[in-house]
């Protein structure tokens, strides 16, 4: 609730009363909310904002969050499961699908009510809108003005591909693209900016270019006498190379000009969702804490009635529901749940803090807490922001506790609770949970076979001596089809012992 | 302020061309599936969607992940009893994995279940079915086309010249293009008047007019009557007669050897075989003849219900078709199906009989024969007589089926598209 004391309590005009909704007052709520967004400094972009039915609603789903894209199986499937799950009222389609373009466009479905239509409102276009063009990730990986066209270009070229070289050699080329889309991304180099004619031109140039690049490497006779030596020692790549498509997109001995475009297309849609899968709790917490806040400003003000206020808490209560380790509904950490009691926690802290907080956030402790969070929003990820703002409190409000699963050992040790000794703890561990680089093996680039049989050399860094898990093969089979020579994967633990040795033939 | 579009009208079905993909993809799990499906169901039943459930594992999209074992820490919320340095067991199962992990693999197990809508169902059930020679060869070559009425056009040939259609293009014509010179004589003419009344007829101005109102009406009368251009033709085009028509004959016996389970089975035959006719011709007619010692054409109900008891003589079902083809169903207009169910039982002497008619008369008039012999202990007369006829004539077919799970594969068997 917003606390800022309002004394002479305002007249009550609510906008509306009533569950209907008409375009007239998705206006003027928008309007409401926008003014009110104002007042926080919310800085977003232009927003988009559409209206559609359940089934389209469904179709937005599966083509994940893409409003526009190439066509494949996959996508059939989320379709096919979402519908299920819809029809069977599993699930409501309410506010998840915003995509991150300047204009942004958020959808707001037509068997909803108007309390719902404002909270998407105010939750897509304000909440994660402002994060997209706000977070440093966003800003440095993502080109939200180029994305759409991007897209399109995308879909007309997989499309013209399937025309000339038939559904099933791309569709085959796509299977083997996706399964490595999370090794399809630059952590460190920020990309090129997208668009869609300059795409189109360059890519016929590219085409050329990359296929003498290749032939360059390929070339390569057999080395002579004198160089022999010399020749095996050269190494390639020189460095260990993490993004693994990237790799393939310019190296890959047999991948014709077409297919190293796929290639590139995947992995640039990898890399535009990249932030996305670094800022999840901290996206989902700041959208919710706007809705929160937004739409209890506006009832402040007397701009809402209790019906609404009703409405919306209990969908605002169920989203941000954190289910303890026991019950059988419990599905992880709700990033809704813990994003959202973390931006809550820190405007608590700039307001009311404590004694312990003034230990713990001497910098933030009593300053203007708007400031605070828009700070926050646009200079952190998850691992980050965690490891910064998670407070003694909330650690114990959420009962978080630290558990260490070792397998050389006969039981499971409780690492730290939520206690003086263990918070830091805690915190660190936590942090490290969302850390992309633990949740997801580190498996890299390591060698080609230059002047032997092509083959490839993948290596997996282990960490926690964590094995790789039984897709491993038919994983490999997938490099090994985009390669187009024999692909081989070892798992390298701390002390560089190898582990596993896998080998897949053409 | 915010940009509101109403997108609900515009297309809904963006998924399409991806769920068909998953579709054709998975072709083989859901025919299987579909297979089981039409096993199970009453036959009244056919037409309707169906849940088609695959094994999670045959659609997986693999990553990379991390396998089980090796060092894991995890926060959890909810912490009631434990403190720090706790040992606990392990939770069977791996569940003590971190969330994260879990929820990722987490659904492994279940089947991947989806709905298959009515005509989706359907068209796997009759996907790679197409009867042998499915139309008739003349059919082919030359479809039946009816001309019909379609407006009118600018150009065609005389006999198609509509009069009256031109005449009014060609006075539209004339209006416009002689309503500039007719203004203009009607204000000469009146001007004249005005002379003439004031009695100045023969001054040169009067005679400019008279000048002006001759030359305005040698253009009036220079427009042609009818031009090229008002001609109008009547069109039409060839819209593609309903030329497939079938008729379809359900013959059974209904003798008191055959128990309500046979005719189930039989009337399963039947059906399968209408519902495939239906996807292949616009119009299908049903012909149900039942026979013991005597044939007789009944309605649909009759024809599954009714109960005779006695002895079997197929012969007299097979005349009573000749007699019906050849009254009622000229084979120029007509493409005819033949199906015969059967316990086998017949009387001796008239199998024999049954050959040289089917020969003869019935096959040459056909596209197809198909006999089924429903649970016969082992072949009996007639299959024996009917394994004559099927060496000598690729248009008849005959199969055995034993159980409720025969009829599918036997139909399969029966209508296999022929590769050409």
């Amino acid at each position: 609730m917003d606390r800022e004391p309002t004394s002479p309590v305002p007249e009550r005009k609510p906008l509306s009363e009533g569950s209907e909704w008409s375009f007239e007052l998705l206006d003027l709520y928008d309007r409401e909310l926008e003014r009110v967004a104002r007042h926080y400094k919310l800085d977003t972009y232009p927003r988009q904002i559409e209206v559609i039915s359940s089934e389209q609603m469904i179709d937005a789903y599966s083509s994940v969050g893409m409003p526009v894209g190439y066509n494949h199986w996959s996508f059939g499937k989320q379709f096919l499961s979402t519908q299920k799950s819809y029809k069977r009222g599993q699930m409501g389609l309410a506010y998840e699908i915003v995509i991150n373009s300047s204009p942004c466009i958020a959808y707001l479905m037509e068997e909803n009510t108007m309390t719902m239509q404002a909270l998407v409102i105010a939750h897509a276009a304000y909440g994660h809108n402002s994060f997209f063009k706000g977070n440093y990730l966003f800003r440095t990986w993502t080109d939200a003005e180029g994305i759409l066209d991007y897209l399109v270009f995308a879909r007309n070229y997989v499309a013209q591909c399937e025309q000339r070289y038939g559904e099933e050699a791309v569709e085959e080329l796509l299977d083997s693209c996706h399964a490595l889309m999370n090794y399809g991304v630059d952590r460190y180099k920020r990309p090129s900016r997208l668009s869609m004619v300059k795409e189109q031109q360059r890519q016929i140039e590219r085409e050329e270019y990359l296929q003498s690049q290749v032939n360059l490497l390929w070339r390569t006779l057999p080395p002579k006498q004198a160089g022999g030596q010399e020749a095996a020692a050269i190494r390639f790549p020189a460095e260990p190379q993490e993004n693994l498509l990237y790799f393939i997109e310019k190296n890959a001995p047999r991948l014709q000009p077409w297919q190293r475009e796929i290639v590139r297309i995947v992995r640039r849609i990898a890399q535009y969702f990249y932030p996305q899968r670094q800022t999840q709790v901290m996206n989902e917490g700041w959208a919710t804490f706007w809705h929160y806040t937004l739409l209890n400003h506006l009832y402040e003000e007397g701009k809402l009635t209790d019906g609404f206020m009703m409405e919306f808490l209990q969908s605002h209560t169920n989203v941000v529901y954190q289910p303890p380790y026991y019950s059988k509904f419990y599905p992880g950490i709700n990033p809704y749940a813990l994003g959202f009691a973390m931006f809550q926690d820190i405007r608590r802290i700039c307001e009311n803090p404590t004694e312990e907080d003034r230990r713990w956030f001497p910098d933030i402790a009593g300053s203007d807490w708007v400031q605070t969070l828009d700070t926050a929003m646009r200079n952190y990820k998850d691992e980050s922001f965690i490891a910064q703002f998670l407070s003694p409190k909330l650690i114990r409000d959420l009962k978080l506790f630290a558990v260490v699963d070792d397998d050389q050992k006969e039981k499971i040790e409780i690492a730290a609770i939520h206690d003086d000794a263990g918070y830091r703890a805690v915190r660190e561990q936590l942090a490290d949970q969302y850390n992309l680089g633990n949740r997801e093996p580190n498996i890299q680039v390591y060698q080609v076979d230059l002047y032997g049989d092509r083959s490839l050399t993948l290596r997996h860094y282990m960490h926690n001596r964590r094995p790789l898990g039984g897709t491993t093969r038919e994983m490999l089979r997938h490099v090994t089809r985009l390669w187009g020579y024999p692909v081989r994967i070892e798992s390298v633990d701390q002390q560089d012992k190898r582990h596993l040795q896998l080998e897949c033939e053409v | 302020m915010s940009q509101f579009v109403d997108r609900r009208l515009s297309g809904k079905n963006r998924s399409a061309v991806n769920r068909q993909r998953f579709l054709r993809r998975y072709k083989s799990q859901v025919r299987k599936a579909v297979t089981d499906a039409v096993s199970g169901r009453k036959v009244e039943d056919l037409e309707r969607g169906q849940e088609i459930s695959i094994p999670s594992k045959d659609l997986s999209e693999p990553i990379f992940h991390h396998g089980s074992g090796g060092k894991r820490e995890a926060v959890h919320p909810g912490n009631q009893e434990f403190v720090t340095g706790d040992q606990i067991d392990r939770p069977p199962s791996g569940g003590g994995q971190g969330g994260g992990q879990a929820s990722q693999d987490g659904e492994g197990e279940d089947d991947f279940v989806f709905e298959l809508s009515k005509e989706e169902f359907m068209e796997y059930f009759f996907q790679d079915l197409a009867l042998p020679d499915l139309v008739k060869t003349q059919l082919a070559a030359t479809p039946n086309v009816q001309k019909v009425r379609a407006g009118f056009v600018s150009s065609g040939n005389p006999a198609n010249l509509h009069v009256v259609r031109s005449m009014k293009q060609a006075i539209g014509r004339r209006l416009a293009l002689s309503s500039g010179p007719r203004e203009a004589l009607r204000e000469a003419e009146e001007a004249l008047e005005e002379l003439m009344s004031a009695g100045r007829g023969d001054c040169i101005e009067a005679d400019e007019l008279r000048a002006e109102i001759e030359s305005l009406k040698a253009r009036i009368a220079a427009v042609p009557f009818i031009d090229t251009w008002d001609l109008r033709y009547a069109n039409r085009t060839e819209k593609p007669l309903p030329s497939t028509q079938a008729v379809m004959f359900c013959l059974m016996d209904v003798s008191g050897s055959m128990d309500e389970k046979r005719k189930n089975i039989a009337k399963r035959f039947f059906m399968l075989l209408y519902l495939f006719l239906t996807r292949n011709y616009e119009r299908i007619e049903v012909v149900f003849i039942r026979h013991h010692t005597v044939a007789k054409e009944v309605d649909e109900d009759d024809f599954f219900t009714s109960r005779e008891s006695g002895g079997t003589v197929v012969s007299s079902a097979l005349y009573l078709m000749h007699e019906i083809i050849q009254a009622r169903y000229p084979t120029a207009d007509w493409n005819i199906y033949a199906a015969q169910a059967s316990d086998g039982d017949n009387w001796d002497d008239d199998s024999s009989r049954c050959r040289a008619l089917l020969e003869q008369s019935i096959l040459p008039l056909v596209q197809y024969y198909a006999y089924v012999e429903i649970e016969a202990e082992e072949p009996q007369g007639l299959w024996l007589e009917y394994e004559k006829v099927k060496a000598a004539h690729k248009h008849f077919a005959m199969q055995r089926i034993l159980t409720l799970e025969d009829i599918y594969p036997v139909f399969q068997e029966l209508f296999k598209k022929k590769v050409a």
